[in-house]
C-alpha cells in the first residue's frame, strides 16, 4: 500500500465509481459524521470542566449513531441513542451533580514524564493501528441489504440472530446486568448512623424546637423556584433554612436579586406595607430571632 | 467507498481515547474516555459487519453496548464511594498500592 | 641379562585342597576369631583376653607346623594347594573366588609369621603388662596376623589386596596405639598416607592384569604371562614395585617407616621388621612369572635395592635413638632382599632366605632393644646406655647374636642369605655388587656402633636408671629368636635345602659371576670383620660423647635429617598440595560462592530498582499498559511485512 492510502484512506475510496450501499452520499455522510465525531473525543480530552467533557462525549455518540444507521444497523444506531446516549451519559451526568458540576482539573501535571510519554505513546499507538487497518478490507462492502431483507427488517433479524446463536450470551449478559445493578445498590448503600424517627417522632421534636410548622420551600417568590434560591420572608429577609442542608454546606445559595422586589414594590406603591398586614407582628427582627437557629434539622 | 475509512476513524477514536485516560485526572473524565474506545470498538464491529454481510458485527455491537451499560454502573457506584470518603475524585489520590 | 632357567617354575600343578591341607582357612581364621572376640566382648574379657590371644596365635602356629609336615611329605612338585572358600565376585567376565593357596612359598610365610608372631604375642604380655588397654593391643595384633595371613594365603591378587589393605590398617593403629601422644597419630596418618601411595600402584597393577589377562589369580597369570606384550608385562611389574616400595618401605617412599618407631617395641618388631615390610618382598617374587620375563621391570627393581640399601644404612649410621637406627637398618636390609628379588630366577629363592632369616635376627634385636628400653624406663637414646651387658645378660647375648647374623659372620644365619645375594648381585654386574658389598661394609659399622654403644663401653645412664633384667616372658623370645638367628642359616642350607623347596615355585637359575662365589664370600667377610673391629675401637674404647656433637660433617647433618627424605616429600607434595587447597578453598569462595552470591545480589538489586516502577498512579499503569500495546501491535505488524 502507498502512502496515499495511508492518510488519506478515502483517496483510494474515490477511485471507485460505487458501491452497494450508495456512493457519494454515504460519503458525504460519513465525512461530515468522522469530523464530528473526532472534534467530539477532541473536545472529550482537552475541555477543563467535567461537564464539557460529557457533552463533548454525547455530540460524539450520536454522530456514531448517524454513522451506524448510515451503515444499516438501524437497531444498533437507535439503541446507541437511547440507551448509550440516553440513558448512560445521564448516569454520567448525575454522578456530576454529586461531585459537583463546576469540578475542573487543574493544569499542573503531577506525574512526572506522564504527559508527554502519553502523547507519544498515544500517537505511537494510533499511528500503528492506523497502519494497521488501513487495508484492512480489500474488497468492496457486500452491504447488509441482503440480510436486512432475510427476515423482514434490521430488527428482526437482530432478534432472530440473537435469540438463536447468541441465546448463551443473551442469558449471561443478563445475569451480568442483575449483578451489577444489585452491586451498585451495595455500593451506593449508606447505613444509618442515627435511627430513622417515625411520623410521631418527628412531630414532638418540632414541637419541641420551638418551630411547629413546615420549612420554607425555597425560592416561593414568584420570581425564581431554583433550589438555591433561598425564599423570602413577609418583611423582605432571606430564609436561609429554605435551602437545602447540602448546597448551604457548599455556600451555593444565591443571595437574593433586589431589583425584583424593588420592582415589585414599586408595582405596588400606595399598598399597604407587606409585613405589617394582618400578622399582629411590630418589626420584622422578632420573626427573624425566632425562625433562624433551626437551620441544622434537616433529613436526608 | 471501502470500509476502510472507517476502521481508520474507529481508530483514531480509540487513540483519542487512550489518550484521555492517560491524561486526565478527574475520575469522571477518565471514565467518559474509556466509553469512547468502546464505542470506537463498536464501529469497528459494525463496520465489519456491513463489510461481510452479516448481522453477526451488530449483535456483537449490541452486546458491546449492554456489558459497557453494567460497566458504568458499577463504575459510577465505586467513583462515588470513593468521592464520599476522600471527597476528591481524582485518580490520582488512590495511590497507596505502590512499592 | 637374564640366565637360561636351569629349572622352570612349576605353574600348573596346584591341585584342590585334600586331607590335612582342608583345615588351611584355620590359619587365618584363628586370629581373625582371636581379634574379633577381643574387640566385641568389652569389659568381660579384661582379666583373660590377652592369653586368648596368645593362645590363637600359638593354635594357628600348631597348625602352620602340622600343614607343613603334611607338605614335606608330599612329592616335590605336588605341594600346591587350594582352598576355594566361595565365589566372590562373579560379573561378566571378572571372576575372583575366595581361595586360598598353600604351596612352598606360602607355607615359609605361614610359618615365619605365626611362629615369629607367637613369640612376640608372649613378649608383648610382659612388655605391655602395664597398660590399662593391653587387651585391645593384643586385639590388635591378632587382626594383624590374621590379614597378613591372608595377605600371604590368598589365590589372587584382588584376595591379597584386601590382606594388603589389613594389614596397613592394624600398622595404623599399632602405630597409633599409644593415642594420647600426638606423635604416635601424627606417624601412624603418616604410615598409612605412604602406603597408600604403594597401594595405588596395587590396585592400578590389578586392574591392568585384568585387562592384559582376564583374570587375577595367581595360575591364571602364571599361565599367561609368557603370551602377553612386553609393554603390559613391564608395566603390571612396574606397578607392583610401586606397591612393594610402599609397603616395604623403600626409596621414595621409605619416609613412614622412621616415625613408625613411635609404635611399641613390639609392633616395631612384628611388623616393622619380620612380617609386614616384607610383604612386598613377597609380592615381587610371588609375580616371578611376570618379573622374569621383563628385563626392565628387573632393571628399576635392582635400582630401587641398592639406592634403599645404601639410604638405610647411611640413615642408621647416624642415629642415636636405638629404635630408628634398628629401623634405617630394616630399611636396608629389605634393600638387599628386593635387590635380590630384581636379580631374577637367580635371586628369588635367596631372596626368600635373607627374609625369613631377617625375621629371626631383627625381631631378635628388636625385642632386646625393647627390652633394653623396659629396663631403663623407656630410654630410647643410645649416648645414655652404655656398659649393660653386665645387668642384661639374656638381653645382651640375644641382641648380640642377631648382631653377629646381620653383619653376616660365617657360620650364622647372615652368611648365608645375604652373603649369597650379595654373590648373584655380582652376577649382574661389576656395579651392583660393589655396591651391595659396600652396604654390607656399612651394615657392620652401624650394628656395631649399635652394640657398643649399648651394651659395653663405660655406662652413661641417666641418674633414676637402675638396669635390670626383663621377666622371663620377654627374654624367652629374645633367647628363641636368638638361637634361631644363629643356626637356622646352617640348618637350612645343608644340601641347598632351602632353595630345594622354593624352586618349584619360584624357579632357579646358577648366576653367572665374574669371579668364583668363594673369592666374594671371603672378601666380604674380611671387609667386614675389618669394618666391625674399627667400629669396634670408635665406640667402644673411645668415649661416647652424651649430647650429640654439632660439629659434624654434612654427610652426618644429611642422615640426621633422614637424607633430606621428609624435606623431599613436604617440597614436593605437601606444600603445593596445601597450595592447591588454598586456593581451589579461595575458588570456592570467590568465584563459586561468588557466582551464587552475585547472581542473588543482582537479582535484589534489580528488584530494588525496578520495584519503582509501581508508582501507585493508575495513569502511569496504564500509561505501561498503552505503551506495551504499542510495542505489541508493532511486532505483530513487523511480522505482516
Amino acid at each position: 500500500m502507498n502512502v496515499t492510502q495511508l492518510f488519506l484512506p478515502g483517496a483510494h475510496a474515490a477511485a471507485a465509481t460505487s458501491s452497494t450501499t450508495g456512493g457519494t452520499g454515504n460519503e458525504v455522510i460519513f465525512w461530515i459524521c468522522a469530523v464530528i465525531a473526532v472534534a467530539g473525543a477532541l473536545g472529550l480530552v482537552l475541555s477543563r470542566r467535567a461537564v464539557h467533557s460529557a457533552l463533548w462525549i454525547a455530540m460524539t455518540m450520536i454522530s456514531l449513531a448517524v454513522l451506524y444507521v448510515a451503515q444499516q444497523g438501524i437497531f444498533v444506531g437507535i439503541v446507541q441513542v437511547v440507551v448509550y446516549t440516553g440513558a448512560i451519559m445521564m448516569l454520567f451526568l448525575f454522578v456530576l451533580m454529586i461531585v459537583g458540576v463546576d469540578a475542573s482539573d487543574s493544569l499542573v501535571e503531577t506525574i512526572k514524564g506522564q504527559r508527554w510519554i502519553a502523547i507519544v505513546g498515544s500517537l505511537g499507538l494510533g499511528g500503528l493501528l492506523v497502519f494497521g487497518v488501513a487495508d484492512a478490507f480489500v474488497q468492496p462492502p457486500v452491504g447488509l441489504t441482503a440480510a436486512n431483507a432475510a427476515h423482514g427488517s434490521n430488527p428482526r433479524g437482530i432478534a432472530i440472530e440473537l435469540f438463536s446463536n447468541w441465546v448463551l450470551v443473551f442469558e449471561v449478559t443478563s445475569a451480568l446486568l442483575i449483578t451489577s445493578a444489585v452491586g451498585a445498590m451495595v455500593l451506593a448503600h449508606r447505613e444509618r448512623i442515627f435511627p430513622k424517627l417515625s411520623q410521631r417522632l418527628q412531630s414532638q421534636a418540632r414541637v419541641q424546637s420551638g418551630r411547629a410548622n413546615q420549612l420554607p420551600v425555597p425560592g416561593v417568590y414568584a420570581r425564581h423556584n431554583a433550589v438555591d434560591t433561598p425564599a423570602i420572608r413577609p418583611d423582605g429577609t432571606l430564609a436561609p433554612s429554605s435551602v437545602p442542608a447540602a448546597l448551604q454546606a457548599r455556600g451555593i445559595s444565591r443571595g437574593l436579586d433586589t431589583g425584583d422586589i424593588d420592582e415589585v414594590a414599586s408595582g405596588m406603591a400606595g399598598a399597604p406595607s407587606v409585613v405589617a398586614r394582618g400578622t399582629g407582628i411590630e418589626s420584622t427582627s422578632e420573626l427573624t430571632d425566632a425562625t433562624d437557629g433551626n437551620d441544622g434539622e434537616v433529613q436526608s | 467507498m471501502t470500509s476502510n475509512a472507517y476502521l481508520v476513524l474507529a481508530a483514531i477514536l480509540f487513540t483519542i481515547g487512550g489518550a484521555g485516560v492517560l491524561l486526565r485526572r478527574n475520575a469522571i473524565v477518565a471514565f467518559l474516555s474509556v466509553e469512547l474506545m468502546l464505542n470506537a470498538s463498536n464501529l469497528a464491529f459494525i463496520t465489519a459487519a456491513h463489510q461481510w454481510g452479516t448481522l453477526t458485527g451488530q449483535v456483537v455491537a449490541f452486546f458491546v453496548m449492554v456489558v459497557a451499560a453494567a460497566e458504568v454502573v458499577v463504575g459510577l457506584a465505586i467513583i462515588v464511594t470513593v468521592f464520599r470518603t476522600r471527597r476528591s475524585a481524582s485518580v490520582d489520590e488512590s495511590s497507596l498500592l505502590r512499592w | 641379562m637374564t640366565a637360561m632357567l636351569a629349572h622352570a617354575a612349576n605353574v600348573s600343578q596346584t591341585v584342590p585342597a585334600t586331607g590335612g591341607f582342608t583345615l588351611m582357612w584355620l590359619l587365618p581364621a584363628l586370629p581373625a576369631l582371636g581379634a574379633a572376640v577381643l574387640l566385641l566382648s568389652g569389659r568381660y574379657s579384661e582379666k583373660w583376653g590377652h592369653w586368648f590371644a596368645v593362645f590363637m596365635a600359638f593354635a594357628s602356629f600348631g597348625v602352620g607346623t602340622y600343614l607343613f609336615f603334611d607338605m614335606l611329605g608330599k612329592p616335590s612338585d605336588g605341594r600346591s594347594f587350594t582352598q576355594h572358600i566361595y565365589t566372590w565376585i562373579s560379573s561378566g567376565t571378572f571372576h575372583v573366588d575366595f581361595a586360598f593357596r598353600l604351596d612352598q612359598l606360602s607355607m615359609t610365610f605361614v610359618l615365619l609369621v605365626t611362629g615369629v608372631g607367637s613369640l612376640i604375642h608372649l613378649y608383648s604380655v610382659g612388655y605391655m603388662a602395664h597398660d590399662e588397654r593391653r587387651k585391645r593391643f593384643f586385639a590388635y595384633i591378632n587382626l594383624f596376623v590374621a590379614a597378613m595371613l591372608l595377605l600371604v594365603l590368598a589365590d589372587n591378587y584382588l584376595l591379597l589386596y584386601v590382606g594388603w589393605e589389613g594389614v596397613g590398617l592394624a600398622s595404623y593403629l599399632l602405630v597409633g596405639f599409644w593415642q594420647e601422644r600426638p606423635a604416635a597419630g601424627v606417624a601412624a596418618k603418616k604410615a598409612f598416607v605412604v602406603n597408600r601411595v604403594g597401594d595405588f600402584g596395587l590396585s592400578l597393577a590389578i586392574m591392568l592384569m585384568f585387562v592384559t589377562f582376564g583374570t587375577v589369580s595367581f595360575s591364571g597369570i602364571d599361565a599367561g604371562a609368557s603370551h602377553a606384550s612386553n609393554n603390559a608385562v613391564t608395566g603390571i611389574g612396574l606397578l607392583l614395585l610401586l606397591a612393594a616400595c610402599g609397603k616395604s618401605a623403600q626409596v621414595p617412599l621409605q619416609s613412614w617407616i622412621l616415625d613408625a618407631m613411635e609404635g611399641p617395641t613390639p609392633v616395631s618388631a612384628l611388623i616393622h621388621a619380620a612380617t609386614m615390610v616384607t610383604a612386598g618382598v613377597y609380592l615381587i617374587v610371588r609375580s616371578n612369572a611376570l618379573f622374569t620375563l621383563s628385563g626392565t621391570a628387573r632393571d628399576f627393581v635392582i635400582a630401587v635395592g641398592i639406592i634403599t640399601l645404601l639410604f638405610g644404612a647411611a640413615i642408621g649410621l647416624a642415629k642415636d635413638d636405638i629404635k630408628k637406627a634398628l629401623a634405617g637398618s630394616t630399611m636396608s636390609q629389605i634393600g638387599y632382599m628386593i635387590l635380590g628379588a630384581g636379580l631374577g630366577p637367580s635371586g628369588y629363592a635367596f631372596a626368600i632366605f635373607m627374609l625369613l632369616m631377617h625375621g629371626f635376627y631383627k625381631a631378635t634385636m628388636f625385642l632386646g632393644a625393647g627390652s633394653v628400653m623396659h629396663g631403663m624406663n623407656d630410654e630410647l637414646d643410645m649416648r645414655r646406655f652404655g656398659g649393660l651387658y653386665k645387668f642384661m645378660k639374656i638381653t645382651s647375648l640375644g641382641f648380640i647374636a642377631g648382631y653377629l647374623a646381620i653383619i653376616g659372620i660365617p657360620p650364622f644365619d647372615g652368611f648365608f642369605s645375604k652373603d649369597k645375594i650379595i654373590e648373584v648381585a655380582f652376577g649382574q654386574s661389576w656395579f651392583v655388587g660393589i655396591a651391595a658389598m659396600f652396604g654390607a661394609m656399612l651394615t657392620a659399622f652401624y650394628m656395631t656402633r649399635m652394640v657398643a654403644m649399648t651394651f659395653f663401653g663405660e655406662a652413661r645412664w641417666k641418674d633414676d636408671a637402675h638396669p635390670h633384667e626383663s621377666p622371663a616372658v620377654m627374654t624367652v623370645p629374645i633367647a628363641i629368636l636368638g638361637v634361631l638367628s644363629l643356626v637356622a642359616g646352617a640348618l637350612l642350607s645343608i644340601n641347598s635345602a632351602f632353595v630345594n623347596w622354593l624352586t618349584p615355585v619360584v624357579g632357579f637359575s646358577e648366576p653367572h659371576l665374574p669371579v668364583s662365589s668363594t673369592a666374594i664370600s671371603i672378601t666380604n667377610v674380611v671387609l667386614v670383620v675389618l669394618t666391625a673391629v674399627w667400629a669396634w675401637f670408635q665406640y667402644a674404647r673411645r668415649p661416647v660423647p652424651v649430647i650429640a656433637p654439632d660439629h659434624v660433617t654434612p654427610f652426618t647433618v644429611a642422615a640426621r635429617n633422614n637424607l633430606y627424605g621428609d624435606t623431599f616429600n613436604e617440597a614436593t607434595f605437601m606444600r603445593p598440595g596445601q597450595y592447591l587447597t588454598r586456593s581451589l578453598v579461595w575458588f570456592d569462595n570467590r568465584v563459586i560462592d561468588g557466582a551464587v552470591n552475585g547472581s542473588a545480589a543482582i537479582v535484589g538489586g534489580s528488584s530494588g530498582r525496578l520495584r519503582r516502577w509501581q508508582s501507585g498512579y493508575v495513569r502511569s499503569y496504564a500509561l505501561s499498559i498503552v505503551v506495551g500495546t504499542a510495542l505489541v501491535v508493532a511486532a505483530l505488524l513487523l511480522v505482516r511485512i
